[in-house]
C-alpha cells in the first residue's frame, strides 16, 4: 500500500507543527516529517480535528518550512522494538544503538506507553533486593517492585551512587536473573562517558540496558526515554522472568521538559510552570513499578532527581514523594566533609522496608537494629546542636558514647566508598557500632537479639576494612 | 449517532449526536470506550473519556447511551474492588490479563449468582420508592431489597422465598414495572431521604486524639489534609479498619497501586470488630490508581458516595474514605484546561469550590425513605502540594467539613504516630455530641477531656520558654506542668497502629486513662507541696505504669486501671519520706 504523504503544513512554533488536511491520523500516532532536503525527523501527534493536527517533533525543528516539509505515517503508537539481545547495549534516548553495533532484531514491537496494571494482578512487594550499600540496606530497605526515589541537588555525587548501586545490586536466592535498565535523561557529555566508561569499567554493562539522552537532545525526546526503558525493563521482567532495577536520572530534566512542551503546546500551567497534569503524567513512569501474580519477574524503580535549590517543597520532589514508596535523601552537609554516599538516613525512609526485612529474607534482628542504630543516631545528632551552644563539659559519660556513635555512624557505617557490603557484613557494621553501649542502652531490640548479636560482631576496625 | 471532531487527550469533541443530554454516557469511537458528555455546545458536545484515548481517530462514530453515568446496585457489591466507574477488577483481570486494556465491557455484579430472597410485601401492598420489598443475606448482613427511589405503586405479583439472580423479576407494580433484587442509580444524583437529622452520635474511630480530641459525628465529615509521609493513608486505613461503621466504601482515588494491594491483602485477614468476620466482607474499594485514566479518576468520588448512600437506604451507618480529594481536583483541573476552560486559583476550574461542596454535602445522617435511620460519614484525605494548606483545594474543603485533622511532618519526622497536630485541628461537632459522651461516656466526660486539653497547652507555652531558657531555669510546679503534657503527648495522644491492642482504644479505656493523668498531676502536685521535687516525680516507677496502660487489652484495663489508683495516692514521696 502507498503511503500517503500530508504537505499542508501551516505553522511552527518550537516543537510544534500543525497540519491541515491530515483527518486520518489517529491521536498518538507517530510520524516522520522530511523537511524536503532528505533530512527526516520523527514525530507524534498531539491534537487532531477535522481542521488540523498538531504534530509534536522529535528533533529540533531549525530548518523546518511550511513549503516543501511533508509528514508520513510511521506506527499508529510509538511502539519500542524489544529483544532479550538488548542486555549489553546502550541505546539513545530514543532507542537507537549508540554503541556502534548494528540495531537489535526485534521480537516484539511494544507501545512506550504501557497500560496501568490492574491492582487486583499486583501482589504485596516483599522481597529483599541488596544495593549492597549499608545505609540503603539496613535503614531504607529496597523491595522488589518498590518505586524508591534519590532525593539529591546539583553538584552532589547521586551519579557516583546510581552507577554503584547499578553495579551492586542483586537479589539474594538462586537461579533469579538480575538485570539493570538505566535510563539517563538529559545528562552531559562528560557524564555520558562517565556512565559508559563506568558501567563498561566494572562490568556492569553485560547485565545492564541502558538509555541515554544527552542534554543537547531535542527536549521531546527525553519525555520518550523513561518509557522506552519501563518498556524494556516490563519486557525483560514480564516475558523473560528477570529481577530488573530501573534507574531513572535525573527526573528533574524529564519534568523541566514537560513543562518546556506544556508552554509551547500554550497550556494552561500549575505550580510553578509545570503542567497541571504533572502528577498524573509522573504516576504514569512510576507506577508501572510493580510485581504481579503468575509472573516470576518483578520491576523496581530509582528514580534520581535533583531538587532545585534543595527544596523539598519544589513541584518535583513533592509529586514524586506523594507517588512513590519512600526516598533516599543525599544531604549536602556530608557530602561536603568528603562522606560517601553521603545518605542522610534520618529524613530517608522506605515504606516497603518492613515487609522485605527480617528472618529467611535478611536476617531476623533487622528492624530492631535498624530502629536502634536510628534513634542512636537521632540522640547523638541532637547531643551535637548541644554542644554547638553549651560546650561538651556538660555532658555525661553516657552522652559522649552517643556523640561518637554518631561520628562513627557516618564516617564508618555510612560512608563506605566504592566498597560493596553484604546484608551480613552491613549489619555486623551496625552490631559493632553499637558495641560500646552496655545493652541496657539498647532499648529497640529484645534480649534474644542482644544476647545473639551484641559485642559479639567483631571489631568496627576490622568490619569496614581500615 | 455522531462522529469525532477533536481529540485532545481524555478530551473529545463529537458533532451530530442527535439528543445528546449532559451527562449522558456515550461510546467513543470503534473500540466503544465509554465517555460522559460534559458540555453542549450547539452542535457539538465535549465528552470526557473515561479510558485511554490513543489511536482514535477523527470521524470515527460516538453513540450515545441516552443514560446518566448509572450504578447498579444490589446485591453481590460488598468484598468487592472495582475501578471509578464500578467495573469490577478482577473481572477485568480474566478478561484482559495483568493490565487493564480499553473498551472492556463487564457487569458490575454477578449476573449468575443466585440470591436467597425472603420477600417481606404481598401482592395489594402499595409500596414507596425506598420500601424494602424482601431481604438477601449476603456474609453476615441483610441487605435489603429497595424499590428503586423513583418507583412505587401497587404490588400485582411477587415471587415466594426462594433462590433468584438480580436478572429475575421478583415483583411487578401496576403500572407493569418490573422490579429485581439490583436497580440503577445516576452517580451525580444524590439519592433521596425523608429528612435528615442532627449528626449527634459520634463516629468512634478507635483513635485517642480523634475520638477525645477532635470527634467527628455519625453522618459528619472530616478532612486529613497532610504533606506525603505525614501518614495520611495509614490514618485512612486505620479507621477503615477500626471505626465503628458497619459498611466501609474506601475510594483510592489517584493514589498508589501498591496500597491497594496492601488493602487487599490485609481486610481478608483482620476481623471487623461488630460481626467477628473478615473486614473485607463489610468493604467496598473503589480503585482508581494515580495511572489510571483520569476521567474515571473525576467520576469515582461520585460512584463511591453512590454506593454509600445505597447501604445508607438499607439503614446502615455507612463510612466513606476518600484517598485522596486532591487527586480528584487534580483530575477536574486537567479536563477543564482540556476544555480551555477560564481558570481560577493555581489553575483550578471556578466551580472546585461548588463541586466539593456538592460532594461532601451528600453525607449525614438521615430517616430513610422507609423510616431508618442510616448515616453516610465522609472522611477526605487532602494532599496539599508542597504541605502548604494555604491552596486552593486544602481551603475549600475547610469552609465545608466539621472536622479538620492536621497532619503534621515535623510530628511525623519525630514518630510521633498519628501525627495530628493538636493545636492546628478542629472539630465542629463538640457541642452536638456533648450530650451524647455525658451519657454514653461518664457525666463529667467534658470537663475531664477540657483538663488534658489545658495540660497540653499548658505544655506548648512552656516550651517556648524552655527553648530560651532551658528546663533547668523552670521551677518544679513548671517542669511538673511540663512532664504532665509530655505523658498526654506520648502515653495518650500517640497510638501505635501496629500494636494489636494499641491500634484502637475505646471510649472507656480513653476516658480511664485520661483520669489516670489527671490523677498523676493531682498528686505530684500534692507531692510537691509536702516537699518533694522533680526527681521524686521522674524517678517513680507509676511513670512507667502509665507508659504501659495504653498496651493493657480492654478486658484487662479496668483491674490494671484500679491498681494504678491505689497506687499513685504514694506516689512521689521518695525524698520526703527519707
Amino acid at each position: 500500500m502507498l503511503k500517503r504523504e500530508y504537505t499542508a503544513v501551516t505553522y511552527v512554533s518550537g516543537p510544534l507543527l500543525f497540519l491541515e488536511g491530515a483527518k486520518d491520523l489517529a491521536y498518538g500516532a507517530i510520524v516522520n516529517i522530511d523537511d524536503g532536503t532528505g533530512r527526516v525527523r520523527g514525530g507524534q501527534v498531539i491534537e487532531v480535528s477535522d481542521q488540523y493536527t498538531v504534530l509534536q517533533v522529535f528533533e529540533e525543528t531549525s530548518g523546518l518550512n511550511l513549503e516543501r516539509t511533508t509528514v508520513s505515517l510511521v506506527e499508529d503508537v510509538a511502539r519500542l522494538g524489544v529483544s532479550k539481545e538488548m542486555v549489553g547495549r546502550a541505546f539513545n534516548g530514543i532507542g537507537r544503538p549508540i554503541d556502534g553495533l548494528p540495531p537489535v532484531v526485534a521480537e516484539k514491537r511494544l507501545p512506550i506507553n504501557g497500560a496501568p496494571i490492574n491492582p487486583v494482578a499486583r501482589e504485596k512487594p516483599e522481597e529483599f533486593i541488596q544495593t549492597g550499600v549499608s545505609a540503603i540496606d539496613v535503614n531504607m530497605t529496597l523491595v522488589r517492585g518498590q518505586k524508591l526515589p534519590i532525593f539529591s541537588g546539583s553538584g552532589l555525587p547521586h551519579n557516583e551512587l546510581a552507577a554503584q548501586i547499578a553495579r551492586q545490586a542483586k537479589v539474594l536466592g538462586e537461579g533469579e536473573g538480575f538485570a539493570v535498565v538505566f535510563a539517563a535523561m538529559g545528562i552531559t557529555q562528560r557524564e555520558v562517558s562517565y556512565f559508559l566508561q563506568e558501567f563498561e569499567r566494572t562490568g556492569a554493562l553485560s547485565r545492564s540496558v541502558l538509555f541515554l539522552n544527552k542534554a543537547d537532545d531535542p527536549t521531546v525526546e527525553r519525555l520518550l526515554t523513561p518509557r522506552m526503558a519501563l518498556t524494556a525493563a516490563e519486557y525483560l521482567a514480564f516475558e523473560h522472568d528477570y529481577h530488573v532495577l530501573v534507574i531513572l536520572t535525573d527526573m528533574t530534566n524529564y519534568c523541566e521538559a514537560l513543562r518546556e512542551i506544556g508552554g509551547a503546546r500554550e497550556e494552561i500551567p500549575g505550580r510553578r510552570g509545570y503542567p497541571g497534569y504533572m502528577y498524573t503524567d509522573l504516576a504514569s513512569l512510576y507506577e508501572r513499578a510493580g510485581v504481579v501474580h503468575g509472573k516470576k519477574g518483578s520491576v523496581t524503580q530509582i528514580p534520581i532527581l535533583s531538587m532545585p535549590g534543595d527544596d523539598i517543597t519544589h513541584p518535583i520532589p513533592d509529586l514524586t514523594g506523594y507517588i512513590t514508596e519512600g526516598q533516599i535523601f543525599i544531604a549536602r552537609d556530608l557530602a561536603q566533609q568528603g562522606i560517601f554516599p553521603p545518605i542522610n538516613v534520618q529524613p530517608s525512609l522506605s515504606r516497603l522496608m518492613n515487609n522485605g526485612i527480617g528472618k529467611g529474607k535478611t536476617r531476623a534482628d533487622h528492624k530492631e537494629l535498624a530502629d536502634q542504630l536510628f534513634s542512636s543516631y537521632a540522640r547523638g545528632i541532637n547531643l551535637r546542636r548541644l554542644v554547638a551552644i553549651t560546650g561538651e563539659d556538660a555532658l555525661t559519660e553516657m552522652d559522649k558514647k552517643y556523640l561518637r556513635f554518631a561520628d562513627n555512624f557516618e564516617k564508618k557505617f555510612i560512608n563506605q566508598g566504592q566498597q560493596e557490603r553484604s546484608i551480613e557484613e552491613s549489619l555486623n557494621i551496625g552490631w559493632a557500632l553499637l558495641a560500646d553501649f552496655p545493652a541496657s542502652e539498647l532499648k529497640r531490640i529484645r534480649k534474644d537479639y542482644i544476647d545473639q548479636f551484641h559485642q559479639k560482631t567483631g571489631k568496627l576496625e576490622e568490619l569496614v576494612g581500615v | 449517532m455522531g462522529v469525532i471532531k477533536k481529540i485532545a487527550g481524555p478530551a473529545v469533541i463529537a458533532e451530530g449526536l442527535e439528543g445528546a443530554k449532559m451527562y449522558d454516557i456515550v461510546r467513543v469511537g470503534n473500540e466503544k470506550l465509554v465517555g460522559e458528555i460534559i458540555r453542549l455546545d450547539g452542535n457539538e458536545c465535549f465528552i470526557q473519556v473515561y479510558e485511554d484515548t490513543n489511536g482514535l481517530q477523527v470521524g470515527e462514530p460516538v453513540v450515545s447511551t441516552q443514560l446518566p453515568l448509572a450504578l447498579e446496585l444490589g446485591p453481590g457489591l460488598l468484598n468487592g474492588i472495582f475501578d471509578g466507574i464500578l467495573r469490577p477488577l478482577d473481572k477485568i483481570q480474566e478478561v484482559s490479563g495483568i493490565y487493564i486494556s480499553r473498551g472492556i465491557e463487564v457487569s458490575s455484579l454477578d449476573r449468575t449468582k443466585k440470591w436467597s430472597f425472603t420477600p417481606m410485601k404481598r401482592v395489594g401492598d402499595s409500596v414507596q420508592g425506598g420500601d424494602v420489598l424482601g431481604t438477601v443475606p449476603e456474609f453476615s448482613f441483610t441487605h435489603k431489597i429497595l424499590v428503586p427511589p423513583d418507583k412505587a405503586g401497587r404490588i400485582t405479583s411477587i415471587v415466594g422465598p426462594g433462590e433468584y439472580t438480580i436478572d429475575d423479576t421478583i415483583a411487578e407494580l401496576e403500572d407493569g414495572t418490573k422490579l429485581r433484587l439490583a436497580h440503577f442509580w445516576p452517580v451525580r444524583k444524590p439519592r433521596p431521604f425523608t429528612r435528615k437529622l442532627d449528626p449527634n452520635e459520634p463516629f468512634l474511630t478507635g483513635m485517642r486524639i480523634l475520638d477525645v480530641l477532635f470527634p467527628l459525628a455519625a453522618g459528619g465529615t472530616a478532612a486529613i489534609p497532610g504533606p506525603f509521609g505525614s501518614g495520611k493513608t495509614v490514618t485512612q486505613q486505620s479507621i477503615a479498619k477500626f471505626g465503628d461503621a458497619n459498611i466501609v466504601v474506601y475510594v483510592g482515588c489517584g493514589e498508589r497501586g501498591n496500597e491497594m494491594t496492601d488493602v487487599l491483602v490485609e481486610f481478608p485477614e483482620l476481623e471487623d470488630p461488630q460481626t467477628g468476620r473478615p473486614l473485607m466482607e463489610r468493604t467496598i474499594l473503589i480503585a482508581n490508581t494515580s495511572n489510571m485514566p483520569v476521567a474515571a479518576r473525576e467520576a469515582s468520588l461520585y460512584t463511591g458516595i453512590t454506593i454509600a448512600e445505597y447501604f445508607r437506604d438499607q439503614g446502615y451507618k455507612v463510612s466513606l474514605m476518600a484517598d485522596s480529594t486532591s487527586r480528584w481536583a487534580e483530575a477536574l483541573r486537567e479536563i477543564a484546561s482540556r476544555l480551555e476552560e477560564m481558570p481560577a486559583e493555581e489553575g483550578y476550574p471556578p466551580y472546585l469550590s461548588s463541586r466539593l461542596s456538592s460532594f461532601y454535602e451528600r453525607s449525614g445522617k438521615v430517616t430513610t425513605l422507609a423510616g431508618e435511620t442510616g448515616a453516610v460519614s465522609v472522611i477526605g484525605a487532602v494532599s496539599p502540594a508542597g504541605g502548604d494548606f494555604s491552596e486552593p483545594v486544602t481551603q475549600s474543603t475547610l469552609r465545608i467539613t466539621g472536622g479538620f485533622w492536621a497532619l503534621d511532618a515535623q510530628l511525623a519526622r519525630a514518630r510521633h504516630f498519628p501525627a495530628i497536630n493538636w493545636a492546628r485541628s478542629y472539630s465542629l461537632f463538640l457541642g452536638i455530641l456533648e450530650s451524647w459522651y455525658r451519657q454514653n461516656v461518664a457525666p463529667d466526660y467534658p470537663e475531664v477531656r477540657g483538663q488534658i486539653i489545658t495540660m497540653l497547652q499548658r505544655e506548648a507555652e512552656l516550651q517556648q520558654v524552655v527553648q530560651l531558657v532551658g528546663p533547668d531555669a523552670l521551677q518544679d510546679a513548671e517542669r511538673l506542668s511540663l512532664e504532665i503534657g509530655r505523658i498526654a503527648r506520648e502515653d495518650f495522644l500517640q497510638q501505635n497502629g501496629y500494636d494489636p491492642v494499641d491500634a484502637s482504644c475505646s471510649m472507656a479505656k480513653a476516658y480511664g486513662m485520661m483520669q489516670m493523668i489527671i490523677a498523676l498531676y493531682k498528686q505530684g502536685e500534692a507531692a510537691l507541696a509536702r516537699g518533694a521535687t522533680i526527681a521524686d516525680f521522674l524517678g517513680d516507677p507509676i511513670i512507667e505504669k502509665m507508659g504501659r496502660a495504653r498496651y493493657v487489652p480492654e478486658a484487662d484495663f479496668p483491674a490494671y486501671k484500679a491498681e494504678f489508683d491505689a497506687q499513685v495516692q504514694h506516689a512521689f514521696l521518695g525524698s520526703v519520706k527519707a
